[in-house]
């Protein structure tokens, strides 16, 4: 365990202190959020008086959750451009040849994930509450929604270091990338489920991230609903991306990395 | 080899080079339309908002891919363009007898040329999924003049950046900021029903809410003299200050070569 743990600690400590101190990648990561918390919180917001929209919180709480869950997901992702760009320079080659347990990289990469998003979760729910909005939920439930969202980053980063650990190259971008973004916007993004066009709503009902949005959006109305199923979904999901992530990091160890 | 051949031989390379990279192509079709797939699949419910111009999402969305097959064209050629130039093509295209004037013409040939075939094809999957054009077959003949006209007036502007920095990656970075563009604009709702004031003032603006709404006008309106005036207005300035300042960044790139 300690030598999985010593590895991971050090590629997650190397993850976080490129993407801190590369602007081209620390600035795409914290705007991209920001950018469409505006978008669709500054620009929709008329939606809020659809008939039958019903939100307690406002619609900038509504597509709060959605970004937050959404810069989760993408956090992760942009790991794993950096899990490829290691790839393509050689620095994993070497790394597995000096790491005592190999399962460490793929946690190093988890954390540094986490790191990446922390920051940029932070940022987000600083300019959510300064341009007013309003939150619903206790203590409690704003934690829960967070560590949803975390599981959602862990699912983002494993997803993706399963595809750059069986295909090596950057060329793989759109592979990560278009899976993740398909089933965060095939879901309910802009209104709730019941208000969507019928072929999204059956769409929807199918995708596991409405589960995951709509619990999260009912915590941060202060009105939990599914929250075991929506966790329940989530570890699930972390699970198997799990699997899906060490299996790709023994075909790049087959691979010779 | 007079100018005009020097400009269908550079035209033809331009295409065939997007032709043979499938992403180049392949995404600019499908991502506008699955985008506009989800959007109005998620925002149909807006033409419930009482002063909404239209009983159609669909046909009032269908601009948006018109304007995003736009910014794709140009970052792909730009792109190529910068390519050239890093590759060192163009230092050798600098030794034959080429007049520089024929580089930028070939190079916004190929854009147009793209560009002319993803308006057709938004035009046509438009019309399969029952769009119906208030200006009738002479509005949609309009709508593709005018969405071929942004393509090129944008293409300068890919053509620009590619002159000056001479860098894939400066070009590549120039996508997000068209995307701030697009989505801070009249894109999702019509600017009298935006409700976030700073919002509606970006909006309005913004030359590209003009474009979408000009487009806009000839699906559900009719004909607009007012909107297609701006629309018009807009795109032929931008392409004369696009393709000023690429001509002095050619000739200053072709100066230095």
């Amino acid at each position: 365990m300690r030598s999985i743990l010593s590895v991971a600690g050090a590629v997650a400590w190397r993850m976080l202190h490129n993407n801190f101190s590369t602007p081209s990648l620390l600035i795409p990561g914290l705007v991209f959020p920001l950018f469409f918390f505006t978008a669709f919180a500054g620009g929709l917001s008329r939606v809020n008086d659809v008939p039958g929209f019903q939100f307690p919180v406002g619609y900038t709480a509504f597509q709060f959750v959605f970004v937050l869950l959404q810069s989760a997901a993408f956090a992760g992702v942009f790991t794993g451009f950096g899990i490829v760009r290691d790839f393509e320079s050689g620095f994993i080659r070497r790394l597995m040849l000096a790491a005592p347990d190999r399962r460490g990289i793929v946690l190093g990469y988890l954390f540094g994930a986490l790191g990446r998003w922390i920051v940029t979760a932070t940022v987000l729910t600083i300019v959510a509450v300064a341009v007013g909005m309003q939150i619903g939920g206790n203590g409690v439930d704003l934690f829960a929604l967070y560590a949803l969202a975390v599981l959602v980053n862990f699912c983002g980063l494993l997803w993706a270091s399963g595809v750059a650990m069986r295909l090596r190259t950057l060329q793989a971008g759109p592979i990560m990338q278009l899976p993740v973004f398909l089933c965060l916007f095939f879901a309910p993004v802009f209104v709730p489920v019941a208000l969507l066009a019928h072929w999204l709503r059956v769409i929807a009902h199918l995708n596991p991230v409405t589960l995951l949005l709509e619990t999260g959006r009912s915590l941060i109305a202060g009105d939990a609903t599914h929250v075991a199923a929506a966790f329940a979904t989530a570890v699930a999901l972390v699970g198997v991306f799990s699997v899906w992530a060490l299996r790709g990091l023994r075909k790049a160890e087959a691979a010779g990395g | 080899m007079s100018l005009a051949a020097q400009v269908f031989y550079l035209g033809r390379r331009s295409v065939i080079r997007i032709l043979r990279q499938p992403a180049n192509w392949i995404f600019p079709l499908v991502f506008p339309l699955a985008l506009m797939a989800v959007n109005t699949g998620g925002l149909h419910a807006a033409t419930n908002l009482p002063g909404f111009p239209s009983d159609s999402f669909v046909a009032f969305f269908l601009a948006f891919p018109f304007i995003q097959g736009a910014l794709f064209a140009t970052v792909n050629a730009g792109v190529d363009l910068a390519r050239d130039i890093q590759t060192g093509f163009l230092n050798r295209l600098a030794l034959t007898p080429m007049r520089s004037g024929a580089l930028l013409a070939g190079h916004l040939g190929g854009v147009l040329a793209v560009g002319a075939l993803q308006a057709l094809w938004y035009l046509t999957v438009g019309l399969v999924i029952g769009v119906r054009f208030e200006s009738g077959a002479a509005g949609a003949l309009v709508v593709f003049l005018l969405a071929v006209l942004i393509v090129f007036a944008f293409g300068s502007f890919g053509a620009l950046a590619a002159l000056r920095t001479g860098s894939t990656e400066a070009v590549h970075s120039l996508f997000p900021l068209f995307f701030v563009f697009l989505f801070i604009s009249s894109m999702n709702l019509p600017r009298n029903l935006i409700e976030t004031e700073w919002f509606r003032v970006a909006a309005s603006l913004n030359p590209v809410s003009y474009l979408i709404e000009a487009i806009r006008s000839l699906v559900i309106e009719g004909w607009n003299a007012e909107a297609l005036a701006l629309g018009f207005g807009i795109a032929i300035a931008l392409a004369i200050v696009g393709l000023t300042l690429s001509s002095l960044a050619l000739r200053g790139r072709m100066a230095r070569t």
